[in-house]
Parts: C-alpha cells; structure tokens; sequence
C-alpha cells in the first residue's frame, strides 16, 4: 500500500471527523439539531447523494502497488475495480454508446482496399457483429440487466433494513406494522433516493463495460471514467484547501475583533497586504516552485502520480492561503459586534477566563457565518481550479479533474459537429457535488440555528 | 358625538391561518377625543391599529364586519385609494423615533415630502408649511433647523418632527403607538402635553396606543383594554380607573408600583458593603491627524456612594446620565478610576487573576433579557458557567443539583435547565439572567433597568422576586432605574444622577417625597400619576 500526502489527510481529517462525533455523541444539544436534520427529507437526500460522492473518493485515496507490476504504477481501489474502463483506450473521439469514431479516416479493408469511413472502435461495442441492427436493442438490453441489479441490490438491503430491527425483537409475524414503524418520511426518501441511485450506477457500470456510456475523449480515454476519477480532485480541493483556510480565517477574524488595539492593527495589516496581492500570481509562483522542487529531486517523485498529488496538495496549500481573507474580515466584523452583547459582558463579570469566552460564546455565535462560507468556497474551489486548469498552474495536467476536463473540451465546442460529451458529464457530476452540498450546508444552518429549530 | 370617526366592528386578525392575535373586537372614535387602547405586549394592541391601515405582514389575514372611516368602508378600498388615505385622513406615529426618520434627508425635506403627497403646493408654500408644523409642534428654533439633520436632534426632538410629519396631511385621526416610551420622563410630559395641546387646537381625534396605566389616566378620554386579543373593558377614563370591573383590569391597577409604598421601608442602619469614592469614567475624545486629546466625555464625573448589607441603593437618572455606565464599571467591564471598596477588598487597586477571583462579590443583572444570554447555550449551562469559572473543582453533580436549586429559587420548573433562551418569556429570562448572577453567591447584585423591558405585572412579579431573594440571602442591589415608581417599590436609599454627577442622595422616603435639589422636584413632577379619587 502506498500512501500519498493527500491520502494521509484525508485519513486524517476523517479521523478528526469520527473522533469529533463520538466526543458529540452524549451531549445533549447537539443530538437535538441532529435529529431535526435527520428528520428533514432535503438533509437526507442531499447526505445520501453527498456521501455517494465521498464513498467514491475514498476507494480512489487507498492507493497501491498492484502485485504484476511491469510500468511502475501506483493505483487506486476504483481504478483496479475500474481496470478495463481504464485501459480501454480508443483512438480519439467518439460519441456516447458509438462504435464508431467520431471522425472519418483512411481504413485498410480485409481485401487490401482502402475506404473513407467511420473505422469501428476497438472496444465500444466489439461483441456486435451487426452494429446496425443489434445496437438498441443490445444497449437496453444490458442497461436492463443492470438496472434489474441495482434494484435487487437495493432491495435486499431494504429487506435487511427491515428485518433486522424485527429479529432482535423476535418478532417475524407482524410484518406490516413493523415495516409502518420503522419507515417514516425522511427515510423513506433515503431509499428513494437509493432506488435511484444505486440501479443508476450498476446500468452506468453495466454498460461501460461494453460501451463508453460518456463517449471518450481526444486521445480516446473514456469520459465516464475520468468524470469518476475528477470526485476525489473536487472533494480534496474542496475539503483540504477549507482545512487549512478555516483555522487561520476563525483565529486571526476572532482575535482582531475580540482584543481589538495592536492585535486587529496587525492582522489587519497581514490581510489587507495578501489582499492586494493578485492570487493568481501566488498560485503560479508556488506551483513553479513545486515544479523545480520536483525536478531537483527526481529521487522522492518517481511516478508520475505522485508529482500529480504533490502538486495537488500545494495547490491547495496555496488556495488556502489565498482565500482566508474574506472570511477573516467577516469574522473580525461579527466578533466586533458580539462582544459588546451583553452576554459576553454578563461572562466576563462572572470571571469566565478569556479563553473561555472567545470559545464559548464568541466562536458558536460565529460558526454560521463560517458554514455558509465554507460551502459557498467550497463550490466556488471547485470552480477556481478550472480556472487555474485553464492557464496551467491549476492541477497537473496528467491528472484527472473536472477543470482538465472542461478545459479538455472547451476548444472543441466550436467543432462542427460539437463535442459536448466531455463538458455535460463534467458539469453533471460537478453540479451534482455542489447542489448536494449546499442543500445541506441549509438544512445543517437551520437546525443548529436555535431560534430557527423546532419551528417547522 | 353620535357620528363616529372611526368604527370599527369584529375585527379579526389571524397569523398563519392558526395563531389568533385579535380577536372580534370592536370600537368606535369620536370626533375630538383621546381614545386609548391598553393591554401588554403581545396583545394585539400594535396590529389593531396596522389593520386599520391594512399595513399588516403578508402572513396576516384579516377579518371584520366593517372599518368605517368617517362612514367610508376602508375594507372595500383597493390599496391605491388607502395610500390617499394613510397620511391625510388617519395619521401615525411610531415608537422608535431614532429609526423612522430616513437619516440622509433633513427633517424640512421629510416634512415637505409627505405634503407635497396630499398638497398640491408651489415650492415657498411647501417650505411654508413645513416650518409652521415644525412651529406647532414647537421645535426650538424652528427655521434655523429646518434644515438639520435626524442625527443633530435628541431623542424627545426627534419624536416632534415624527409628530409634524404625521400632521402634514391635517389628518382625523392620530394614532401614537406607544409615542413616549423610548423617551424619558421629563421630555415624556411634554410630549404629551404636545399631543393634547394640538388635539385642542385641530379638533382631531387621537387614539393612543399604550402599554402605561398611569400615562394613560392622565390624558385618555376612553379607555380599552386588550388581553390576549381581546377588548375586555372599555369605559370613560375616570370610571375605569375607580371602579375597574374586569378582574384583569384589576390586576393590571393592582400590578402598578405605587409611590406611596416607599414610606413603609425601614430606615435602620446597617454596616456599609460597598463604598465608592470619587468615582470617574473618562472618555477621550480624539482629534486630528495625531489622534490627540482634545476632550473627554464626562460619562462618570466623580461619584461617591455607599451601599448598606442586605439594602438596596436606588441609581435614578434619565437616559445618557452616565448611571449604566457608572453600574458597568464597578464591575470593571468599562474602565473606570477611583476607591471602589467592596467587603473590605479595594477592587480598583486589582488586576488579573486577582481581579477575576473577587469577581464572585458582584454580578449583574442586564436590561434586555434577550441579548443577555448566549442564545446557542443551554439555560443550565448559563447559569452554571459562573460556578464553572470561579470554582473548578465543583463536580459536575454538585453543579446541576446546585442549578436545580437556583432554579426553585427563582421559581422556573427544573427542566428549564435543558432548554434554549428563546424558549422562555421576557421576565423568565430576567429570571434566568437572576439566577445566573445568584449562582456565584454574590454580596452585590447591580440591577441594570432589569424590569424596563417588562410588562406591568410581570415587573411586579420581578420586583417581588428581587426582595424575597434580599430577604433569604441578604444580598444587596444597586438598582438602576428611570422609573421613579419602581423606586419607590424596591428601595430603601435613592442616588439620583444628573449628567455624571450624583446631585442628591438619601433614605427613599425623603428623597421621594421631600426632594431638595431642583431636577428632582422636576423630575418627579414629570411622572404621571394615576389619577384616583380614594
């Protein structure tokens, strides 16, 4: 097993988030607004389509040797599950479900002569003999039988869902009551949501085994399999690139606002100076300076993959670094505010230290301007690094992402007929992402609001 | 009088298709008199009167037989033809003076701009007139500061121009919702005397929207009251007052602190527990590039007082007198200078650690009970977090049996501790804001205007709670107030205040009732009074 630096931080950073939920687990006010968001139908759809994303980049951040190595590869648990996909490679473009290219060329036919056609593909759709007339039928053939897997699949989890609460109480007759009580409406929306989902993505894997669901891209890779591999690049640029903007945004935005006089002067100082440095320019400069690192010590960075994780990670070092000013002045504003509440001065006048304040009453009352933020950076990340992508210091070009993809596909829209495929499935899975998450960064908001909780 | 002004009949008004805020109500105005409708916060009393205007929230719905304007059904009316009629017919004054004036135009303009709405006038005629109303609602040197603006005039001025403003349209009907209660005494009178002196001139009808019994006695004609929703007694003022026939009507009189009660406290001395000496809270005021200092704001100008064990000191003075200021800084949350000597500790002498371990001695008890508590905490959390900070080494089982306990005291049920702020009421808040002060066993308790933002019979609840609480601990309060009738209530020594400076102090009795220094005479003057023939 190989571990990358971005690996090691998300393990990380789910460590902290499982240790964070178990230290939660017996207080009292925090188990309320749990359950009002899993009580909210929006919450648990938006967290079940959330966590289809982060499953999925988890299986792409355990990453390892695989045992018949020949080229000095490291992969990833979806890219062994995903082998075929991977090296399915065409020659360049072709459409969804096509088994042609999508260009005309110079074909060699079996008796010597030579035609300008449409050359077949080498992978989607080989098993026909005769494209013309089994294609359809082939394709809902298969996408039915997948479908009737990801259904099955789903029921059967239904059915554990549902008995399991029933043995334990040794109940196997009654059924039906059983079944009413345990499904109420926010989890009967999980599991129609699931029903979706899960049939969705047995039919997508199904058939791309056969055929490239997404089309394949300018040097014939397929497009379903880079959209899959770019979640990992949006969630680590989105969560790593927060994780190391938030501390730094809520102690420096706390601490000017709260002791004010030469602490504000200089953090103010710190943040209006990196204000006025154009970020673009930071970014490029640490992402050449990861660059020349990289060269001078070829020795640490052998594969190609792990240059592409170290420039990923800086990446978001630097993104981070960048993009804390906004929220630090928010913070100094709100904070400048709240500690002339009369709560705050009812706790100082009650001997509670400092510290105590600044943590009890001065951080709980800021955190939904944190919440908000980092949700609206988070998709707004997401964003950035297609842009960056597109003048070359977002991620390594090698590397898979949603911006490479974009930026891939942008010069063909022009084409004649257009090359859309690249540009939907990038946009579907990115506006999947962001819709998730801001949905439920809402409900999250709502419920931990106290004065908004309990009102619906 | 047969020909009403305004008659209003079963009037009903329904938030949300489920909460019922007024209920069926009926009532008329005449011509000419003073109409005053009464009841507590959240009786409905505010969104009556919005409903005459249909100026109610969207998620309002509205329901009554008629609205009769002058004998016009207003409830047939397209929103264009009420727009003619708000402002020129029926005209409205706010509570908030500070915030219903536009601050970036100078009041002539605003005064202008609501005439020019029901008037067709030439540009001198407009200007005219604006400076007659600003002259009959007799702002001082009217036609230089026509031009002023909102920032440059006091709170009492303020509510003048507001007052102009709604007679720019020579309207029937004036409705004041609550015109005097951000103000203070003295100016309180005058305003009223304002209202009552223009109400002879014009001949128009005033109706008053007041939580105030005693306000109301001495300028209403007829009086409503509203609970709940509802009109449960309405009735000439001087018969209301005498024989009130509703039992909430008598609690509400019942409720009243009364001036009186002041002679019955005990005047026997007691060892002093706190003594402050030449007290002063100094703020620079900066200029110029360098930021020198050129002057300070007097806010505390050398005070010098003692609070007896177990009694209660008085702080009276009207608003920007420096006494929530001097209160605030004997705890030290605004820096101040001079002997501040509590139990024998002298605490200005103090910093730091040393500092917050005498923090115990004294607590504070806040005017808005709704900023006074961190709304993402826990009631029982609240209240504990003093224990938590001045004695670490309480278990955490002693600590809820003793916020169990200090709940009892100040009468909340025990599962109070497990629930929000927002949960509870004003004066359960104040009760839980109590609690948290007594949770540290305090010698001191600086009452900051806790009752000011009560209801009458909540705030006598409050006041009796405060003195059974002296009674069982022996806890002394510095009690900061405008209101002269609380005084009278809960004090044994009166202070009073007069920008920063303490002009007269003594027993509650003398103070009250043979008071030397000239503001206090005219401060007393200035209270209205229940007007009851015993």
């Amino acid at each position: 097993m190989v571990v990358l630096w971005t690996d090691a931080l998300i393990y990380l950073l789910i460590v902290v988030m499982l240790a964070l939920g178990l230290y939660l687990r017996g207080k009292e006010h925090i188990k309320r607004p749990l359950q009002q968001i899993g009580s909210s139908k929006i919450g648990m759809i938006s967290l079940v389509v959330l966590l289809f994303f982060v499953l999925i980049g988890l299986l792409d951040s355990v990453h390892f040797k695989p045992a018949d190595d020949k080229k000095n590869e490291i992969v990833s648990l979806l890219d062994d599950w995903a082998t075929p996909l991977r090296e399915h490679g065409e020659k360049t473009y072709s459409a969804p479900f096509a088994i042609t290219l999508y260009s005309k060329e110079m074909m060699m036919l079996a008796d010597g002569s030579i035609q300008w056609g449409y050359p077949r593909l080498e992978f989607g759709g080989r098993h026909l003999d005769d494209p013309e007339t089994q294609r359809i039928r082939d394709i809902l053939q298969k996408g039915f039988y997948g479908l009737a897997q990801g259904v099955g699949l789903t029921g059967l989890f239904m059915m554990l869902y549902l008995c399991i609460p029933m043995l334990r109480r040794g109940n196997t007759v009654r059924v039906a009551p059983a079944a009413r009580a345990v499904v109420n409406p926010s989890t009967k929306a999980v599991w129609l949501v699931l029903f979706i989902i899960v049939p969705l993505a047995t039919t997508l894997i199904h058939l791309s085994a056969y055929y490239h669901v997404f089309g394949t891209d300018k040097v014939g890779e397929d497009v379903f399999y880079q959209a899959v591999k770019s979640i990992r690049t949006g969630l680590v640029i989105g969560t790593l690139t927060t994780l190391i903007m938030l501390p730094m945004a809520i102690i420096f935005g706390i601490l000017a606002g709260f002791f004010r006089g030469w602490v504000d002067d200089v953090i103010q100082y710190v943040y209006t100076t990196l204000n006025s440095i154009p970020g673009v320019l930071l970014i490029a400069a640490s992402i050449l300076m990861v660059q020349v690192y990289m060269a001078n010590h070829e020795a640490a960075f052998t594969s190609v993959i792990v240059r592409a994780d170290m420039r990923l990670l800086f990446l978001c070092m630097i993104l981070g670094v960048t993009s804390w000013t906004g929220l630090c002045r928010l913070l100094r504003a709100e904070t400048l505010k709240l500690r002339e509440m009369e709560y705050v001065q009812a706790a100082s006048a009650l001997g509670v230290k400092q510290g105590a304040i600044l943590l009890r009453h001065i951080l709980p009352n800021v955190m939904h301007i944190v919440l908000i933020s980092v949700v609206l950076d988070f998709s707004s990340l997401v964003l950035a690094e297609a842009v960056l992508s597109y003048i070359n210091i977002g991620v390594d070009p090698t590397s898979y992402s949603w911006g490479n993809m974009i930026n891939g596909a942008r010069l063909e829209m022009a084409r004649e007929p257009i090359v859309w495929w690249s540009l939907t499935a990038a946009f579907v899975f990115m506006f999947a992402l962001v819709l998730a998450a801001n949905l439920f960064a809402d409900v999250v908001q709502d419920a931990f609001d106290p004065r908004r909780s309990g009102n619906e | 009088m047969n020909n009403p002004i305004l008659a209003v009949e079963r009037l009903s008004i329904t938030f949300n298709h489920r909460q019922t805020v007024v209920d069926d109500i009926s009532f008329e105005i005449h011509a000419g008199e003073t109409f005053a409708l009464v009841g507590e916060s959240g009786s409905g009393k505010s969104i009556t009167a919005l409903s005459v205007l249909r100026l109610l929230p969207n998620n309002a719905r509205l329901n009554a037989e008629a609205i009769n304007l002058h004998g016009d059904d207003l409830l047939g009316r397209s929103e264009f033809e009420l727009c003619k009629i708000r402002g020129r017919r029926i005209g409205f004054i706010f509570q908030d003076p500070m915030s219903s004036l536009n601050p970036v135009m100078t009041i002539g303009s605003q005064i202008e701009e609501v005439i020019k709405l029901h008037f067709d006038l030439t540009r001198d005629a407009l200007k005219q007139r604006a400076l007659e109303l600003l002259q009959q609602v007799e702002l001082p040197q009217a036609r230089q500061r026509i031009n002023d603006y909102p920032h440059q005039l006091s709170g009492g001025q303020r509510q003048r121009v507001m007052i102009a403003i709604a007679l720019a349209g020579k309207p029937d009907l004036l409705i004041a919702d609550e015109p005097t209660t951000s103000l203070d005494v003295t100016i309180q009178a005058q305003i009223l005397a304002l209202l009552k002196n223009i109400q002879q001139q014009t001949g128009m009808a005033l109706w008053l929207i007041s939580h105030d019994l005693a306000l109301v006695s001495s300028i209403a004609d007829r009086v409503a009251v509203m609970q709940q929703g509802k009109i449960v007694e309405t009735g000439a003022t001087a018969e209301f007052f005498n024989q009130p026939k509703h039992p909430y009507t008598r609690k509400l009189l019942s409720a009243l602190p009364s001036m009186q009660s002041c002679l019955t406290h005990s005047t026997e001395e007691k060892p002093p527990l706190l003594q402050v000496s030449d007290f002063y809270c100094h703020y620079p005021i900066r200029k110029g590039i360098f930021k020198r200092i050129v002057d300070y704001v007097r806010a505390v100008d050398g005070v010098s007082f003692d609070i007896q064990q177990g009694k209660t000191l008085a702080l009276v003075g009207e608003s920007g007198c420096g006494k929530t200021t001097l209160g605030k800084s004997l705890l030290n949350l605004i820096p101040g200078s001079g002997r501040v000597v509590i139990n024998g500790v002298e605490l200005n002498a103090l910093t730091g650690e040393a500092l917050r371990r005498q923090r115990a001695n004294i607590q504070i008890v806040f005017q808005d009970p709704f900023s006074s508590m961190n709304p993402r905490m826990l009631v029982g959390d609240i209240i504990a977090e003093g224990i938590r900070a001045l004695h670490p080494k309480v278990s955490l089982e002693q600590r809820k049996a003793r916020v169990r306990q200090l709940l009892q005291q100040v009468d909340l049920p025990e599962d109070s501790a497990l629930r929000y702020p927002h949960e509870f009421s004003g004066g359960q808040r104040q009760r839980i804001c109590i609690a948290r002060a007594l949770a540290v066993d305090p010698k001191l308790i600086v009452c900051d205007e806790p009752t000011s933002a009560l209801d009458v019979s909540v705030q006598a609840q409050i006041i009796q709670l405060l003195k059974t609480l002296q009674q069982e601990k022996g806890v002394s309060y510095l009690f900061i107030t405008h209101d002269l009738a609380v005084v009278a209530e809960i004090a044994d020594d009166v202070a009073v205040m007069y920008q920063g400076k303490i002009i007269e102090q003594g027993g509650v009795a003398e103070v009250l009732t043979q008071p030397k220094h000239a503001y206090t005479q005219k401060l007393l003057a200035a209270v209205p009074v229940l007007k009851m023939d015993h």
